[in-house]
């Protein structure tokens, strides 16, 4: 079976729609995300996708297999929220563990599946590695600018946690995603440097995917995009890129500029557009997949998808549209000053 | 399209911006004042917990031109760790100054790890080193490597410092080996400091250690082409403190050398670099003896030379050989060292040597005025140089000028020719503003760079500058202002260019501009071009780009661009603040138990007026640090003398100013004026503050108050807190003045003009300036001690004052505590100021003569200064109220701290 490079290399690789958006057709109530288990626990966990491992693992398999159907090489498992950080917002940051293991086995399960039927077009899990709701570079007290809410160490421990398991529970990946404050994705980079050293094994392909979050390109936290690249460089990932906050169009400009600096493969995935005035997005897949295959033809990306409010529908349609453009090429890293 | 393109390994770092060194990049300043080791001021802030104050110095750093911030927490008095944290976590909410990398300076290992825990962006450690050994280097470097920092590696081993070229060079490429294949480094990542030792001790095996320093730079970067080198180059010089003439020539000699073998960053005086080809030839020669260990009796003889320079003093440094040379050179030598001792007769000289006069103006001189330009721009000099060039420059073409305009005549009645500048500029202060210390000093470098000035003074109405570029064609107007109604006139005034259909570019500066104001609201208002020049440097590449046919469309295109992205960020990104409603805050205010408090009766009541006070008394109470930050000067006074980059300038300038003030006490140029009043006052709930005037007149002040939402337990302050109520029953007293120190200066800014020296004119304002403030305290002092004498016992040393560690405040009306201008009607009446001292009021309620100061006195222990930050909509209307205005009208005189736009 060919590698994750070995594919990388040869095409441009499809990464998954969103994961929050297909939950929402489901219709999910109160008692759906309980199941029996939590039937009598003491807060609500509506709005809690990554439970849903746990109490509706169906979904998630669901959910995955058409994305796995519409094309994509590249799942990403259903762990955004799964630190014990995140997870406090529903008092179970004791169950963190619990649903990476349980998203990790479910997106195995249905990626080897898909394996199987095609060998020749291997499938991949990416363990999804969220931003958390407390950052390090910003103070949430405005009059406070100096305050943080959360220490390095303890995002460091949250992480490392959630790599451990997502890497012991069979991912291919780790992806950390949606990074609008560089110094939590570095305490995720530290996390995974120190899982990998403690238990002596090869790291996993790392991919990290920033946030630009809005026409001032830089992100939430106040970096450049180019310093933001530097500052997460040391992760030596196997790529690079944007997702979230911006539709394709508007990340035209910063994909381009990655994709002249980065010195590993470069990612996108967009949300569907912008959203309307009600929070919906109405881009459409033959359209957002007319943005991705721009961007392949200048030779601009190696792997594209979908964020908020793409669906198997956009991921098809992308898929179709960039088969048969030549992936951007490495560039050549120079060992020697010229 | 699908072209491989390649990566280059150069070192890259980031703060919120990046910095990529590369081969071309030249030499990296590290900043180095955010240092408690390096720096008492930095070192006094942390200890006090000044943290806000301590951030100023690293934007001051960032401003002047540190591309790497280096911060140090090493005290004994300090928790490293917590000072680290707290300091950097500032730090990140300043994107002004966490836009460059950090360089974090500790040797514990403990703080560094404390302090790469705080920052988003690529910094550098430093330092780790194989001291301890190398599986506690390896450890260490691990760590470093995990948070993506670069690091320096001092070269010691287990057995101490390297201080041999061969251990130099070993001990960096073990190092470099460990890291780079055990560890996994990046070549590029690793700064090496090969430590500098100072030479030139009298111990003879000192004398090769800057040679062997220089040749460990070209045998590291020969070994590990890729690895950088850095160190402190203050070192070197070491055995000559005290002695700055000779530690600068060392400073030049050593880093040409250094920087040619491989040198990459370090802590330098930027000032000493350029002057190598200037370093008077015996001094640069000993230099190079002892930097290079030519001859054993290097050191002696640098120091028998050093000495002489000692014996001569600082005023008999003057050596007359550069007259031996041609008149051109003779020229540029002036004026790029600003002597005009001999320029008449050296320009008379080339005036009969060229065939037209202005020949020698655009030959000799303009060579010299461009190598001027090129040291300034590159930040090699310094602006009080730089104005004595132009002094140079200024005496040297009123020589020409009647040879000019005799053949412009000439010219003229044959063919009605002309002459042919560089370009018409036209330079104003704006409606209300009488401030120009900085428009005549962008006046002065323009004019050096070949352009026509035309300067309309102060206080120029908008329909004037208009009228005066049309008739006069001008290529750019430049606008200046420094108090916060300027901000506004000049809004107007880009509204009218655009009326009126005007298409030429718009500059902007003066203390108060900003790019940020300028982005949002001077920008919009006019298409055809506005830019803000930071400083008088600025000033010369931005109109020469307007100007250049080539590049203005593309450099227009560029700000414009970087301006709309400014505008929609600042509109995207103001944060959001809370406010509370104007009843709410009136109920947090500064809890103050009146009860408790009795407020001192002073020892007169009513007003008392002083004339022809004496100013060798008042200028004991100058503050000086403000007077170089009016030549673009920044640091602490008197350590500033002794900077390693601006000292020397600083002393020459000091010295300069010392001289002058001199003359101005002794021959009595200007003439201190004063009144001061103590009356009878009281607050009321609504923030008024009701006085009795010397008639007995019940005068109502209006004070503001802060209306955002404060964290618990802090008020929210208005200056009415500081006045007992009416309702307690207590008499309480407020204070008011008026001073001056700038009567007379007129006559001698005539002289000045005359003799074309714009130095001597812009000290005198600046010491002007001094004196004003220097009064101020000084009537201050007596008013807490004996005309009011709340504070009868008080002893306060100069510092003390300038560190504001005296009970009350004197906040004067137009500044953070009550921006609201039109106050100082009510004081001026209160005090009859007008009458008593001369000072007048313009349209925008700017003081005449400038160097004047007025404010109120509080005497309460509590009272302190603040900002009022923003208010809302509320608050407007209740201050229209009390005032009797419009909201209109009230918008419009507290249009910079309204929380909403209008």
């Amino acid at each position: 079976m060919k590698s994750l490079e070995q594919c990388a290399r040869e095409r441009i690789l499809i990464i998954d729609g969103a994961m929050g958006t297909m939950i929402q057709r489901y219709k999910l109530q109160e008692s759906d995300y309980r199941g029996e288990r939590f039937k009598t626990y003491h807060t609500d966990v509506k709005g809690n996708s990554d439970l849903l491992s746990l109490t509706r693992p169906q979904v998630i398999e669901a959910i995955h297999r058409e994305y796995l159907e519409a094309g994509a090489d590249i799942i990403e498992t259903n762990t955004f929220s799964s630190t014990t950080i995140a997870q406090a917002d529903y008092d179970m940051q004791g169950l963190a563990v619990e649903m990476n293991i349980a998203s990790v086995t479910i997106a195995r399960r249905a990626a080897d599946d898909y394996t199987r039927r095609n060998p020749e077009k291997p499938r991949f899990v990416a363990g999804a590695i969220g931003p958390l709701n407390k950052t390090l570079s910003i103070s949430p007290d405005v009059n406070n600018p100096g305050f943080r809410s959360v220490t390095f160490d303890e995002v460091v421990t949250a992480y490392y946690e959630q790599v451990k398991a997502l890497t012991e529970a069979g991912a291919d990946i780790l992806l950390i995603e949606t990074i609008f404050d560089t110094l939590n994705c570095k305490a995720a980079i530290f996390a995974i440097k120190k899982y990998f050293r403690d238990a002596g094994r090869k790291e996993l392909p790392v991919m990290i995917s920033g946030t630009i979050t809005d026409a001032s390109g830089r992100t939430l936290s106040g970096q450049t995009l180019e310093a933001f690249y530097i500052s997460v460089m040391h992760a030596k990932p196997f790529s690079i890129g944007l997702n979230c906050a911006l539709g394709g169009n508007q990340m035209r400009p910063y994909i381009e500029e990655l994709s002249q600096i980065a010195n590993c493969y470069v990612s996108c995935y967009p949300n569907a557009g912008l959203p309307n005035t009600f929070g919906e997005y109405d881009e459409q897949p033959h359209e957002t997949a007319h943005i991705l295959e721009d961007f392949a033809k200048e030779g601009f990306v190696n792997i594209v998808g979908g964020c908020c409010g793409t669906t198997p529908d956009h991921i098809r349609h992308i898929a179709e549209h960039v088969k048969h453009i030549a992936p951007r090429p490495l560039p050549v890293t120079e060992t020697v000053l010229a | 399209m699908n072209n491989t393109h390649t990566i280059k390994p150069y070192l890259r770092l980031s703060g919120l911006e990046p910095l990529v060194v590369r081969p071309e990049t030249n030499f990296i300043n590290v900043g180095e004042r955010t240092n408690v080791t390096g720096s008492k001021k930095f070192a006094r802030l942390i200890r006090e917990g000044l943290y806000e104050d301590a951030l100023s110095v690293a934007r001051q750093q960032v401003e002047s031109g540190a591309q790497i911030l280096d911060v140090n927490m090493d005290d004994a008095l300090l928790d490293g760790e917590k000072a680290m944290t707290t300091f950097l976590n500032l730090l990140a909410s300043e994107p002004d100054i966490s836009r460059v990398p950090v360089m974090i300076d500790s040797s514990k290992f403990s703080v560094i790890e404390a302090g790469l825990k705080c920052l988003q962006g690529k910094c550098i450690v430093n330092s780790i080193s194989l001291k301890e050994g190398e599986e506690k280097f390896i450890e260490q470097a691990i760590i470093c490597q995990s948070y993506g920092a670069s690091v320096v590696v001092m070269a010691f081993d287990e057995n101490g410092q390297a201080d041999t070229l061969q251990k130099r060079v070993d001990f960096c490429h073990r190092a470099y080996k460990i890291l780079v294949d055990k560890v996994g480094y990046n070549p590029q990542d690793i700064i090496f400091d090969p430590n500098i030792f100072a030479i030139a001790t009298g111990i003879e095996e000192h004398n090769n250690y800057a040679v062997e320093f220089i040749e460990a730079c070209r045998q590291i970067k020969q070994l590990m082409p890729l690895a950088k080198i850095s160190g402190g180059v203050s070192n070197v010089s070491f055995s000559f403190r005290g002695n700055d003439a000779v530690r600068e020539a060392m400073h030049s000699v050593f880093l040409l050398h250094a920087i040619k073998a491989g040198m990459d960053m370090g802590i330098v005086n930027a000032g000493m670099i350029q002057i190598y080809d200037e370093i008077e030839p015996q001094l640069r020669e000993l230099c190079e003896d002892a930097i290079l260990n030519r001859r054993p009796d290097a050191t002696e003889r640098l120091i028998a030379f050093a000495e002489t320079v000692k014996a001569k003093g600082k005023t008999t440094e003057k050596d007359e050989t550069w007259r031996k040379g041609t008149v051109e050179e003779r020229l540029s030598h002036a004026l790029v060292n600003g002597i005009t001792d001999y320029i008449e007769s050296d320009t008379e000289e080339a005036r009969q040597k060229y065939d037209r006069p202005l020949e020698v103006i655009e030959g000799p001189l303009m060579d010299g005025m461009n190598v001027v330009g090129d040291l300034f721009g590159s930040g090699k000099m310094f602006l009080p140089q730089v104005v004595k060039s132009a002094r140079v420059m200024k005496k040297s073409v009123a020589v020409l000028t009647p040879f000019i305009e005799e053949e412009k005549a000439q010219l003229v009645a044959k063919n009605g020719g002309q002459i042919k500048s560089a370009g018409k500029i036209l330079l104003a202060t704006v409606k209300g503003d009488v401030h120009d210390i900085g428009k005549n000093i962008v006046g002065v470098v323009l004019g050096c760079n070949g352009y026509d000035i035309i300067d309309l003074g102060v206080m120029v109405p908008a329909e004037k500058i208009l009228q005066t570029a049309r008739e006069q064609e001008v290529d750019i107007i430049g606008l200046s202002g420094l108090i916060t109604p300027s901000l506004d006139e000049m809004v107007h005034i880009a509204r009218e260019l655009k009326r009126q259909q005007f298409d030429i570019p718009l500059l902007i500066g003066g203390a108060t501009t900003s790019r940020t104001h300028t982005a949002v609201k001077i920008a919009p208002e006019y298409a055809n071009g506005v830019v803000h020049v930071q400083d008088a440097s600025r000033s010369v590449t931005v109109t020469g780009n307007l100007l250049n046919k080539a590049l203005n469309k593309n450099f227009l295109r560029d700000v414009k661009e970087e301006y709309e992205k400014l505008n929609e960020a600042f509109r995207n990104k103001r944060p959001i603040k809370q406010y509370l409603p104007l009843a709410e805050t009136r109920q947090n205010k500064v809890p103050i138990d009146w009860n408790a408090f009795q407020p001192v009766k002073p020892a007169f009541l009513g007003t008392k007026t002083f004339n022809g006070y004496d100013l060798a008394e008042i200028a004991q109470y100058i503050d000086w640090q403000p007077f170089f930050i009016s030549w673009e000067l920044h640091g602490k006074f008197p350590q500033i003398l002794e900077d390693e980059v601006v000292g020397k300038e600083a002393t020459r300038l000091f010295n300069d100013a010392q001289a002058m003030l001199k003359k101005i006490i002794e021959e009595k140029w200007l003439t201190a004026r004063a009144v001061i009043g103590i009356f009878p006052a009281n607050s009321n709930a609504a923030d008024t503050v009701t006085v009795t005037s010397t008639n007995g007149a019940q005068v109502p002040l209006e004070f503001l108050r802060q209306q955002i939402k404060k964290a618990p337990g802090q008020p929210n302050i208005s200056l009415a807190d500081f006045i007992a109520p009416a309702t307690t029953g207590r008499q309480d007293y407020i204070g008011g003045f008026a001073v001056t120190a700038g009567e007379g200066i007129e006559k001698w800014l005539d002289e000045f003009k005359k003799e074309h020296d714009d130095y001597s004119s812009i000290m005198l304002k600046a010491l002007a300036d001094r004196l004003a403030e220097a009064f101020t305290e000084l009537m201050h002092e007596r008013v807490r001690k004996e005309f009011w004498g709340y504070a009868s016992s008080e002893h306060l040393s100069n510092e003390a004052l300038i560190r504001e560690e005296y009970l009350g405040i004197r906040p004067a009306p137009g500044y953070p505590a009550c921006p609201e201008h039109t106050e100082k009607y009510k004081l001026f009446d209160l005090l009859s100021a007008t009458d008593a001292t001369g000072i007048t009021l313009t349209e925008s309620l700017a003081m005449y003569p400038t160097a004047s100061v007025s404010g109120w006195y509080f005497a309460h222990p509590e009272s302190k200064y603040f900002g009022l930050g923003k208010i809302e909509k509320d608050q407007v209307e209740d201050y229209a109220q009390r005032k009797g205005w419009t909201i209109e009208e009230a918008e419009k005189w507290l249009r910079p701290s309204l929380e909403y736009d209008m």
